[in-house]
């Protein structure tokens, strides 16, 4: 009884599956999915090398000290790293009193209040201070960028596929829109408010081009910023601000894989060894 | 239960005898997982898995409530609280990434386990309680899994739980009630995140209570083993301590081995980017996908994609998702082929493979966007899933003529029948 049930519902089942696909085949057929500007001109990352990939990946602290420079001279006017404080900074190398200073200078205030009134006011910020955000509120932020919210960067590369080759590619990925793009879809035309940028999902990025000239900041270890290494930098402090475990986490793996390897030879000796003997 | 030539607990020292006489809880033990529980000499490596499954559930539960100190479920922080754990918490990132990578391995271990099962014939007379039982706990497994899922709040938390919430609203009639009863509001917010973090609590003790049921019920007629003979004397069983404790010992080590190296050198390669954007509900992600586990299912459910009499596409896939695991609990009766194991039945065998390929072509197709060719594969592989277990495994029963099974399982081990027990044959060997 059991199996006739089950054999007629599993008939029923078949039966509308396949239904099912034999329509989806022939509509796939008369009517085939029209191409989209995104699927045929959208790019996958460039490659990007750091020091940070693979299992002992450690960070080139100059080059994420490089890459916060970059944060604070460019980026920080619009992205807020609400998630990182300033105390973290450490971690890259900076020393306490350093640290101390970037904070108190950090062109940003923390919002605050005045211990006389009550009211709100903004005081310097401190080392133990997460980053303040350049805008109030998200309204603010929307205000100020034609309707656009400037995503908080504390995770961009671990929220995005392949995280610090997209940060790099968009940086670096700004041009003019193809001519062959205006042919196939002539109604794809970049509105004056966004920028053509093919590695963004849309193509259409809301910011504009933030890293624009060789030498827009000047790094003090003498490396030659070009618009590439900026963008590389940043990207590369962004995987710090992303994953700042990571040293903690590749230097623990590797001892405890080691250990574990060790352990499961053992073990298997311990098994052979019980087991010699007893055919099986 | 168990053998007559079963050994039996003596202790030795005064003071556990006269625990023994007052409380058997070591005598128990001694007979579930000690030397007490002869265990059939012949069983392969597939025959690890349900230690390693008990093993991963300790270590969710343990990572678990050491990250429950520390999370806050509430809608406002709990992002940032999970943020908190891997920036400020000491180790706390690898308590985090052991949980959740955890519950991949978990999911690993058990999906193996289960096709062991499968293709073993561990789910026939007399072990159908063992089976019905572990299918229950791989639905709270899923549940549990989901709920943790939510918990971080990032945008796939969320939007994951809008859209298996709403899996209840196509019920006719009284559906999207159903759902707004299941969130407590209209959307996810606090009210559904709390009593997911109370439930995904809970839920992990429910299932290590399914699973003394299930060795229980295991315990009754004994271990399975890869020949699908059953065992018929003191010659075909070693006793679990030590033989099988040292296995296991070893296998746990290959288990942790890789579960670190995931953990350590490749901790979101199983998540999802978008879990990392703090769940918004004003703006969808472009593809809602669940964690890798559910994939098969959900290819399922996106397969049934057209109304039929009336019944909507989106109550099809839901039936048939659901129906996908209960027809899991029939397996038993409508697979009533005598032999168990696939070794003796060729046709299975084939059939046994064909299934394989096709849960991992689903789970591909799950994990792929709702657009063609992914909706034509997945609804050809889901016709065969059901095809399988409701048409082919009973007409199969009856049409195949199965391989000779050996007399015995020591004859299956020695090519002859043996009466001496491999332990004193083992011992007479090395005097």
């Amino acid at each position: 009884m059991v199996r006739l049930l089950g054999i007629l519902a599993g008939l029923a089942f078949v039966a509308i599956l396949l239904f099912s696909a034999l329509t989806g085949a022939i509509s796939f057929v008369s009517d085939p999915p029209m191409p989209t500007a995104e699927h045929e001109f959208h790019l996958h990352p460039k490659e990007l090398h750091l020091a940070s990939d693979g299992p002992f990946g450690r960070f080139d602290r100059q080059q994420v000290q490089r890459g916060f420079q970059v944060y604070k001279e460019v980026c920080s006017a619009c992205h807020s790293l609400r998630l990182v404080a300033f105390r973290d900074l450490e971690e890259i190398g900076f020393t306490g009193p350093e640290v101390k200073a970037i904070a108190k200078q950090w062109a940003i205030e923390v919002p605050s209040i005045n211990p006389e009134t009550g009211e709100p006011a903004t005081r310097k910020a401190t080392p133990a201070d997460k980053f303040p955000s350049p805008y109030a509120n998200e309204t603010a932020a929307r205000a100020a960028n034609n309707n656009a919210l400037p995503p908080d960067l504390s995770l961009i590369t671990k929220a995005r596929h392949e995280g610090p080759a997209y940060v790099h590619s968009l940086l670096t990925g700004y041009q003019a829109q193809p001519a062959k793009l205006l042919q196939e879809f002539p109604d794809t035309k970049t509105p004056p408010s966004l920028h053509y940028n093919p590695y963004f999902a849309n193509l259409n990025v809301a910011m504009p081009p933030p890293l624009v000239a060789e030498g827009q900041v000047t790094y003090s270890d003498g490396t030659k910023a070009t618009v590439d290494q900026m963008a590389q930098d940043v990207s590369a402090f962004l995987v710090w601000t992303a994953e700042p475990k990571l040293e903690a986490r590749h230097r623990a793996g590797i001892a405890i894989v080691i250990f574990l390897l060790i352990a499961t030879a053992l073990g298997f000796l311990a098994y052979r060894n019980v087991w010699a003997g007893v055919k099986h | 239960m168990s053998f007559p030539w079963a050994k039996h607990y003596e202790p030795k020292h005064p003071l556990m005898q006269w625990v023994d006489q007052r409380l058997p809880l070591p005598r128990l033990v001694y007979n579930a997982v000690g030397a007490g529980y002869p265990v059939p000499r012949n069983l392969n490596y597939f025959w690890n898995f349900g230690v390693l499954a008990g093993a991963a559930l300790g270590i969710q539960i343990i990572t678990g409530i050491v990250l429950a100190m520390h999370y806050a479920a509430n809608a406002g922080v709990a992002f940032d609280s999970v943020e908190h754990i891997m920036r400020d918490v000491n180790s706390g990132w690898m308590l985090r990434y052991a949980h959740a990578n955890g519950a991949s391995m978990f999911f690993i271990v058990v999906y193996l386990h289960i096709f062991r099962g499968l293709y073993y014939g561990s789910y026939k007379a007399p072990r159908e309680m063992v089976w019905l039982l572990g299918l229950v706990i791989f639905l709270l497994m899923m549940a549990t899994a989901f709920m943790g899922y939510v918990l971080p709040w990032g945008q796939m938390s969320f939007w994951g739980a809008k859209v298996i919430t709403g899996l209840f609203s196509a019920i006719p009639l009284v559906g999207p009630t159903i759902q707004t009863w299941l969130l407590g509001g209209f959307a996810p917010d606090d009210a559904a995140l709390n009593r997911f973090f109370s439930l995904h609590y809970l839920l992990p003790f429910v299932i290590a209570g399914v699973i003394i049921l299930h060795i229980w019920s295991l315990h009754i007629p004994g271990s399975s083993n890869p020949t699908g003979v059953e065992v018929k004397g003191p010659q075909d069983t070693v006793p679990f301590h030590p033989y099988y404790t040292a296995k296991d010992g070893f296998g746990l080590g290959v288990f942790l081995t890789i579960f670190a190296l995931m953990l350590f050198f490749a901790p979101n390669m199983l998540g999802h980017p978008d879990n990392y954007i703090p769940a918004n509900p004003l703006s969808t992600p472009a593809h809602i996908v669940p964690e890798w586990y559910f994939w098969p299912f959900y290819a399922i459910l996106r397969a049934f994609t057209v109304d039929i009499f009336g019944i909507p596409a989106k109550l099809l896939g839901v039936i048939a998702m659901f129906g996908s695991i209960i027809l899991l609990f029939f397996l038993p009766w409508l697979d009533n082929s005598p032999v168990r194991s696939g070794n003796y039945r060729p046709r299975f065998k084939q059939f046994f493979w064909i299934l394989c390929i096709d849960v991992l072509v689903l789970g591909y197709c799950g994990g792929s966007p709702a657009e063609e060719p992914f909706v034509m594969i997945s609804q050809i592989a889901a016709a065969y899933y059901f095809a399988h277990f409701l048409i082919i495994l009973p007409l199969l029963s009856k049409l195949e003529r199965p391989l000779p099974l050996p007399g015995s399982i020591t004859e299956a081990v020695l090519g002859h029948a043996d009466e001496t027990s491999p332990i004193a044959a083992s011992s007479a060997s090395a005097h």
